[in-house]
């Protein structure tokens, strides 16, 4: 048995599947939650984004996070690239099809539409990458103006926002990425942790009402924030 | 229950052999009693079709009380049917009304190809088992009871999943064609015995291999396997094959 054999076999395939989805999940974790500083303005009229360009800051200046970065640049590619190899492999399973398929009995149509799900989330991502990480790791594009708090100089990372939610069709674009990830979350949350083997029932039912519980704050947060930008409850 | 004969539409594949392409037939069957069985029903048409100097229809059966995993109609869009826990030769036509049109198919899998009409070659699951699920051990006489000590949730746990009939319904609802109910059943009912116990690792990681060998697809965890399950084997059985997969491969020295 070979590492090669084992991440090769069936199980293997899916336990690189549930290891990088868990990896990606604690990752939406630590997004969110810095994306979320956006609605400090709520409460101070003063704030205009400054404890989220500070977060920004923090995460694009901290070594140890660049580094954090790459594994995670790594991850995205990994789950991709094995999403879509399983996705063909249990294709290729049946060349020929039902007359009748069988719907919705016994699984839910986004179990079934994981590669669907995810194509939709791959779109949504090269539209976000060009949005903001390579404008502020490459281009710098739309970051010009620095701005400045305690003397030090950091992207405007809030002024990029409301400029890219200014326009309309960009937030349509971000709900139907949150909505992707809302149902791809649904069914993976609970299914990772199936494929890295929790095989106790008090913690799979556990899981799977965390589960729910973590897609539906995640996705409705993220949605929240194009939305509140374009109707300038924020900014 | 008042007793009614009914008339229903068949649409059925027929398949001449593995190599032929196949269509859908439609066949009436008239007068059928709502007591018959789904096979006894085919058994009528069958006769009527020898009478006529036509081929009957091919499909697998054995035991004709739910036990063997032979029977394997795909109807109306579910494997055995639409009866919960069911297998087709379980399965009475007082599931459908008169007038209904019912459609039949085989199991659909490259892992299973179609020998003719509704049969299908399941031997890929008989490599499986021969691959380790067994215990290679002569275990001579019946041992006093009390002398090995089992688990008691272990024991039921193990039983629940001995209740596995090989019959592939998992394989065919699966839209990966998954084999992963039924090698995790096979797993789960001999693992979590004292008598499994010692092969365990080899078990999982041989039943594993030919399983991918045999060509059948990764488990995505839909659940569709175990709502068509005529022995309700749990979902749960999987993830427990993960671990001991995952436990198996790590820990294997060559």
């Amino acid at each position: 048995m070979t590492f090669k054999q084992m991440f090769t076999s069936s199980i293997g395939k899916k336990l690189v599947m549930g290891l990088t989805g868990l990896f990606l999940i604690s990752f939406l974790i630590v997004h969110v939650s810095i994306n979320a500083c956006i609605f400090a303005d709520l409460f101070n009229p003063d704030e205009n984004g400054e404890m989220f360009n500070k977060a920004a800051h923090f995460m694009g200046s901290t070594v140890l996070i660049r580094i954090l970065e790459v594994g995670l640049m790594a991850g995205i590619v990994l789950h991709i690239v094995q999403g879509y190899m399983l996705e063909m492999l249990n294709r290729k399973a049946r060349a020929v099809g039902y007359d009748k398929p069988m719907g919705n009995v016994g699984s839910k149509w986004y179990s079934r539409s994981m590669g669907l799900l995810g194509t939709l989330l791959l779109l949504f991502f090269i539209l976000h990458f060009s949005h903001f990480w390579v404008p502020a790791r490459f281009t710098h594009q739309g970051l010009d103006i620095p701005v400045t708090y305690n003397g030090v100089d950091m992207h405007d990372m809030f002024g990029l926002m409301k400029v890219t939610f200014s326009q309309l069709w960009v937030v349509i674009a971000y709900i139907i990425g949150c909505i992707s990830l809302f149902w791809h979350l649904m069914h993976g949350f609970q299914s990772a942790f199936r494929t890295v083997g929790v095989s106790n029932n008090r913690y799979l039912s556990l899981l799977n009402n965390i589960g729910i519980g973590f897609s539906l704050i995640v996705s409705v947060l993220f949605a929240l924030m194009p939305i509140a930008m374009y109707l300038e409850w924020i900014g | 229950m008042e007793h009614k004969n009914i008339n229903v539409k068949l649409k059925v594949w027929r398949q001449k052999n593995s190599n032929d392409k196949g269509t859908f037939e439609t066949y009436d069957a008239k007068n059928i009693s709502q007591e018959m069985s789904f096979l006894e029903m085919f058994d009528v048409l069958n006769e009527e079709l020898i009478a006529e100097g036509k081929d009957p229809i091919a499909f697998d059966h054995d035991c004709r009380e739910g036990i063997c995993g032979m029977c394997s109609m795909y109807i109306n869009g579910r494997p055995h049917g639409p009866w919960e826990a069911n297998t087709t030769c379980q399965l009475h036509m007082r599931a459908f009304n008169d007038g209904d049109t019912i459609v039949v198919e085989p199991w659909r899998a490259n892992s299973f190809p179609v020998i003719k009409d509704l049969m299908v070659d399941r031997s890929a699951f008989d490599r499986i088992i021969q691959a380790g699920g067994y215990i290679s051990v002569n275990t001579g006489n019946a041992v006093d009871a009390n002398a090995l000590p089992v688990d008691k949730a272990k024991a039921d746990a193990a039983f629940a999943a001995a209740a596995c009939i090989g019959c592939g319904a998992c394989v065919a609802a699966c839209k990966n064609s998954s084999a992963m109910l039924f090698v995790s059943a096979k797993v789960a009912h001999l693992n979590q015995l004292p008598q499994g116990e010692p092969e365990k690792n080899t078990r999982v990681l041989n039943m594993i291999a030919q399983m991918d060998k045999e060509g059948f697809g990764a488990c995505t965890n839909t659940g569709a396997c175990e709502a068509v399950c005529p022995k309700e084997i749990s979902l749960t059985n999987i993830a427990r094959l993960n671990a001991d997969y995952a436990v198996a491969s790590l820990t294997a020295t060559k």
